[in-house]
């Protein structure tokens, strides 16, 4: 530590630090547009130029490290003098637009040129004009404004890993640009409005329609993965008008994903019920309240045999209501409770840790020395933590992949295994026979057996030598292993690759809240008994209870044909039971068709509740905008069901009761926000009968960015960006070679008896011999499993 | 005196090719460290004594430059030469090139053995293509006859140079911006700290001078320090090669002794051409200020005495102008260039310079109002030690000079809204 003196107050700063950083802590307000705390320091704009005791000039206060005894002033005639003519600079080619300009009223220039600026302008030339451009649905640009900080530069080159904009030209022409017309596809792109200083860069979704001082402002939790960034949801009239990052060190830093920032455009869609609806001898009515709920309870209890009652969830809902969900189903007998929606291979749940989670914190991942990423396109299904590689790989940490597609990624990639679905087992084996061999510990019974006739290579060898050499390192299961056939022999090499090279076990698991699934009981084969205890029960999986095709089935907050790994089984299944009831903050017509009643239940965004990440934090927030017509938060509507159904314990003032008996069941205070992460390596069983590699071609799904729930999936301007357009069939040009098929070819994709119209879009990312078609589009709600197989008929 | 350093080829015919150079003793003085193994601290010594200083402009001692590089530490270390020369007015660095690229590449190798850097690059000026070319085949013929590549004349020195062609930008000239320019980035100067000798080119130490400073380097090795502070004054070593341009009548470079007085380099200029009065030096390229004649008619050509008459040495740019020049064209002139070249990265400069040309361009065009040149003393006062790099010192440097000797001229345009000399009123 040293102390500097700063207005003639003492000031103790760190070594190396620069003079704003110890100015900001102590709260001693020095001006500013280039710098941010996040962003490498350009000290290009000048703004925070200030007095520097034996300094010959006035040293730029972001570029200046501290020494010991330094005396500076911020606010002398002298800083001023600097302040105020950098001040004037800006201001002269800035154009006056500030009533018709989205910044105003949250402008740093506006603002600053209060402080520093004058009221009369000396500058008497023509205004600098810049032409505006188009860089995609996202960002509207009115470049005439900019004052060329560089903030957005930096953040494309530092944390979005894409230089997508720069500066073109010099001098006064100096322009920021992508120099040739193109979109900014960043999935973090909407930083940089947050990080714009003027109005150069605003948002085309929200802009114009409201004033900033208008706009409440509301802390609230992003629902679209499991990171739990978090943001500050902006409201006028209770309606949601605006997202925007709000910094959390430990999680998302200053950033925000494009989904957590533009997927509430998707509440205002027209496919949004406000009235609960019954179907009467195959026609819709609206209900009231009281008769829906009724019909729909007095039809459960209609069933007598309570195990043909199954209910299928969203990992994307409050955990209030996943506990109340669970606690419903079990109130009134029955165990087939799921929320793992797209998970085909079950048969390592007993050995399901208390959540699958991280096992460190969010922001302990950019201090990772190496890690392997086994089925993850995490750029695009968690940004943030895309993100947090990236700072580790940064850092220098060496970070491989084993997938079915090699993924874009934006750092350097150690080693990079792509290899078919149905191989991935097989590449497993190889880094495990590399860890067997490394390790000195004995090997678990059957390991050496299994892999015995794999043969290794040297970059398994140095994948594996780059874990084991690590501090810390990881092996992380993403969500596309999650959902593949044999998912459960392929954790447990994982498992045994991680024990053995000292690296944590990792999950990156689907939707907002998978953790709060797992501790809230939102699971067939187990259930709290008892302050942080539990019991296995024996309830049917989300696959079993569509392939058994059960009586009736609760769904919440599930559009079926978009939501599960095969929608076709689901909706046989659905036609097929006597009765089903659906809870959802959407209609559809998939929906109606598979529903007898559905209740409008709020989104996330509209009701209180409790998201718990990927780390283990809890995240409380309140109703950030008003309830959609009558609709209803879903803690409220299962609370009234509990009653109805005559199930004890459902007298629950507020949400807050909910959780708390939550806690109280985890051995949790009503105070804690994080639950211990607990070791996640599992205990060695071999695998047996692992699903015989085909030659059939195989079909690789994704739950792609922008269709991962009801909400994303409305967002319109989400919608058009380039990661949006995924209705098509992804093969590599060996396939289409093989297959005869061309580029741009549209063609039937085929799964067993179910069909779907698509085109070819030849990428020689994806491996051999599979096509790639995602999850959750339109083009593959009418197909089969996620990594069966697939044919391709020309049309 | 004359062209016994950087020209000392001048004389013959083809001055650029190896054969030309061997014969007045080239590549002697690096054959000489590396066959008696003289310590580097010793030529650093040597160089320091010379009272070297850069050459490019700023006239930083080239031995103390030497010095601050961690020579002695692990890993690669850079020299690299800065061959951008954009001052207006200059061609010195140019004519290095084109007449004696071997004594800049010897130069080089001996910095690098000094600063214990085995790679060399060369930042060439965009539109200097001959010299480019004579400077790579120099590089060529050197490197087949075994004066660059690994283990020199037998010793356990490597070193290999190249050349890198800039794109045109004046910004370029300067250091860091030309660091960032030869890792392939926009050419935009650095914040310092950190200085190019703890994090230079691609993160690395870095030493970088100027070619003139550098093609000087063989000949205080072979004749000593002191030979060379001798052709000088002292703190002021050597010869210097001024470029004379404007109103004289024979415009050129011309390799002096440094004090050599302004009337002597004068007179070998041919004098004022066509007889005009000399009305103002422009002493040290276009960022300096200017000295009016009369003055400049007692100061000799050195660091110290130039800086005593209130300007700059510089690079040696010296611009004569006669008594019919206006100086309200003059600086419109020179203010637009700096608006074109002023890299744009930082505040005071980006708008600063622009906003210096409008109000130049308005008083040249008769537009002028009472207030603007207070204005432009103001804006350039503005700018001047509040930039990143000096270009904002050099924009501003020739308004303030102008205006102090001149303002009767910049009034004269603003009252009568055309020029008080020359044909150039309007």
């Amino acid at each position: 530590m040293v102390t500097i003196e700063i207005n003639g107050q003492q000031v103790e700063a760190e070594q190396g630090q620069m003079l704003i950083e110890a100015a900001d802590k102590a709260g001693i307000a020095i001006p500013r547009f280039c710098y941010h705390k996040n962003l490498s320091i350009s000290a290009s704009c000048r703004m925070c130029l200030v007095e520097v005791e034996k300094a010959p000039k006035p040293m730029p206060a972001c570029a200046t490290p501290v020494a010991d005894g330094m005396v500076v002033n911020t606010k002398s005639t002298y800083a001023l003098a600097a302040q105020k003519s950098v001040m004037e600079f800006l201001l002269i080619n800035h154009p006056l637009d500030c009533p018709v300009c989205d910044q105003g009223g949250e402008c740093d220039l506006q603002e600053f040129s209060i402080g520093y600026g004058s009221d009369k302008s000396q500058y008497a030339e023509i205004k600098r004009v810049v032409k505006d451009k188009d860089i995609g649905p996202l960002i509207a640009t009115e470049l005439t404004r900019c004052i060329h900080c560089t903030r957005c530069v930096r953040f494309g080159q530092e944390i979005a890993g894409m230089r997508e904009l720069g500066a073109t030209g010099r001098g006064d022409w100096m322009e920021i640009g992508t120099y040739i017309e193109k979109s900014i596809d960043s999935e973090l792109s909407g930083n940089i409005i947050d990080l714009c200083p003027v109005g150069a860069l605003t948002s085309k979704v929200s802009r114009f329609t409201y004033r900033v001082w208008e706009l409440a402002n509301n802390d609230s939790i992003s629902a679209h993965d499991c990171i739990g960034s978090n943001c500050n949801a902006q409201t006028k009239n209770g309606e949601i008008k605006r997202v925007i990052s709000r910094q959390n060190d430990s999680i998302n830093d200053a950033w925000i994903s494009d989904r957590d920032r533009y997927s509430f455009e998707g509440l205002q869609s027209d496919d949004r019920l406000t009235k609960p609806m019954i179907k009467k001898d195959g026609a819709w009515t609206e209900a009231s309240w009281d008769d829906a709920l009724q019909f729909a309870v007095n039809s459960l209890k209609d069933i007598k045999d309570k195990s043909q009652i199954g209910t299928v969830c969203s990992p994307s809902v409050t955990t209030e209501e996943m506990y109340l969900l669970q606690k419903v189903m079990r109130g009134i007998g029955s165990n087939n409770i799921d929320h793992r929606l797209r998970q085909s291979d079950f048969r390592g749940q007993d050995q399901d840790p208390l959540f699958p989670g991280l096992g460190m914190s969010v922001a302990d991942v950019a201090a990772q020395q190496a890690a392997i990423l086994i089925g993850s396109n995490v750029r695009k299904e968690q940004p943030i933590m895309g993100h947090q590689l990236r700072q580790a790989s940064l850092k220098g940490a060496k970070i491989s992949f084993v997938n079915p597609v090699s993924f874009d990624a934006n750092f350097n990639v150690a080693h990079e295994f792509t290899i078919a679905p149905s191989q991935m087992f097989k590449e497993l084996k190889v880094l495990a026979k590399v860890a067997l061999e490394n390790s000195s510990a004995g090997a678990p019974e059957g390991l050496a057996a299994l892999v015995s006739s794999v043969k290794v290579t040297d970059e398994h060898k140095q994948c594996i030598a780059e874990l084991s050499d690590a501090d810390n390192s990881m092996v992380i299961l993403g969500t596309i292993v999650q959902a593949m056939p044999n998912y459960s022999a392929m954790r447990i090499l994982a498992s045994y690759i991680a024990d053995a090279s000292n690296s944590t076990l990792s999950y990156l698991t689907p939707g907002a809240n998978t953790s709060g699934a797992y501790l809230s009981g939102l699971l067939p084969n187990r259930t709290q008994v008892a302050q942080g205890e539990f019991a296995n029960t024996d309830g049917l999986d989300t696959q079993a209870m569509f392939a058994q095709k059960l009586k009736a089935y609760i769904l919440y907050g599930i559009e079926v044909e978009r939501d599960l790994d095969n929608p076709v089984q689901a909706s046989q299944a659905l036609d097929n039971a006597d009765f089903v009831v659906s809870l959802s903050a959407f209609v559809t017509d998939a929906i109606k068709a598979g529903s007898d009643v559905i209740l409008p239940i709020s989104t996330i965004t509209e009701s209180s509740g409790t998201l718990i990440n990927v780390a283990g934090i809890w995240q409380s927030f309140n109703a950030v905008s008003k309830a959609k017509g009558l609709s209803k938060p879903g803690w409220k509507v299962l609370r009234v069901m509990g009653n109805l159904f005559n199930i004890d314990g459902f007298d629950y003032q507020s949400s807050e009761d909910v959780i708390n008996e939550l806690k109280s069941a985890l051995a949790l205070e009503n105070s804690q926000s994080e639950t211990s992460r607990a070791t996640n390596q599992l205990v060695w069983d071999c695998p047996e009968n692992i699903s015989a590699q085909t030659t059939d071609i195989q079909r690789i799904a994704e739950l792609s960015i922008y269709n991962v729930d009801a909400v994303t999936r409305r967002a319109t301007a989400l919608q058009k960006t380039q990661d949006a357009q995924v209705d098509v069939a992804k093969i590599n040009s060996a396939l289409a070679k093989k297959l005869k098929l061309e580029d741009a070819q549209a063609v039937t994709a085929k799964q067993a008896d179910n069909t779907a119209q698509v085109t070819i879009s030849i990428d020689n990312k994806i491996t051999d011999n599979c096509v790639y078609l995602s999850a959750g589009n339109v083009a593959a709600s009418s197909l089969g499993g996620g990594f069966d197989t697939i044919e391709l008929i020309p049309a | 005196m004359a062209n016994e350093v950087c020209f000392r080829t001048l004389h013959l015919d083809e001055p650029w090719t190896l054969e030309s150079y061997l014969s007045v003793g080239g590549y002697q003085s690096l054959k000489k460290i590396l066959t008696e193994k003289i310590p580097a601290e010793d030529i650093i010594e040597q160089v320091k004594t010379s009272a070297l200083r850069g050459r490019g402009g700023a006239g930083f001692p080239t031995g103390l430059k030497w010095s601050f590089m961690p020579r002695q530490s692990e890993g690669q270390k850079y020299i690299v030469c800065n061959s951008d020369e954009g001052e207006p007015g200059t061609c010195k660095d140019r004519d290095i090139l084109r007449y004696n690229p071997h004594q800049l590449i010897e130069g080089m190798a001996i910095a690098g053995y000094c600063i214990g850097a085995d790679t060399g690059y060369n930042y060439i000026r965009g539109e200097f293509w001959e010299p480019y070319s004579r400077f790579d085949n120099a590089l060529k013929e050197a490197r087949e006859a075994g004066y660059l590549g690994d283990k020199l004349f037998g010793s356990d020195f490597n070193f290999d140079a190249h050349s890198h062609l800039g794109g045109g930008a004046y910004i370029c000239g300067e250091e860091t911006a030309l660091l960032e320019s030869i890792e392939g980035k926009k050419g935009q100067p650095r914040f310092k700290p950190p200085f190019p000798a703890g994090f230079g080119l691609y993160g690395k130490p870095t030493t970088i001078n100027n070619t003139e400073t550098l093609a000087s380097i063989p000949v205080i090795v072979e004749k000593g320090g002191q030979w060379f502070l001798e052709h000088g004054k002292p703190n002021n070593g050597g010869t210097k090669l001024f470029s004379v341009s404007g109103n004289v009548n024979r415009p050129g470079n011309y390799e002096i002794d440094m004090g050599t007085p302004f009337s002597e380099l004068l007179e070998m200029c041919g004098g004022m051409k066509d007889g005009y009065k000399l009305k103002a030096v422009i002493p040290g390229g276009s960022s300096s200020p200017v000295i009016p004649g009369d003055q400049m008619m007692d100061v000799t050509m050195d660091y110290d005495s130039i800086q005593a008459a209130g300007s700059m040495l510089g690079s040696g740019a010296v611009i004569i102008l006669n008594d019919k020049v206006c100086m309200v064209n003059a600086l419109a002139r020179l203010s637009h260039f700096y608006q074109e070249e002023s890299c744009g990265q930082c505040t005071p400069c980006r708008e600063g310079t622009g906003w210096l040309s409008h109000i130049m361009h308005r008083i040249e065009h008769g537009h002028g109002k009472q207030e603007d040149i207070d204005l432009l003393d103001k804006v350039a006062g503005d700018i001047m030690g509040r930039t990143i790099c000096a270009l904002g010192e050099a924009a501003s440097m020739p308004v303030k000079g102008f205006l102090k000797h001149y303002r009767d001229e910049f009034q004269y345009h603003i009252d009568h809204k055309k020029c008080m000399v020359g044909p150039g009123s309007k």
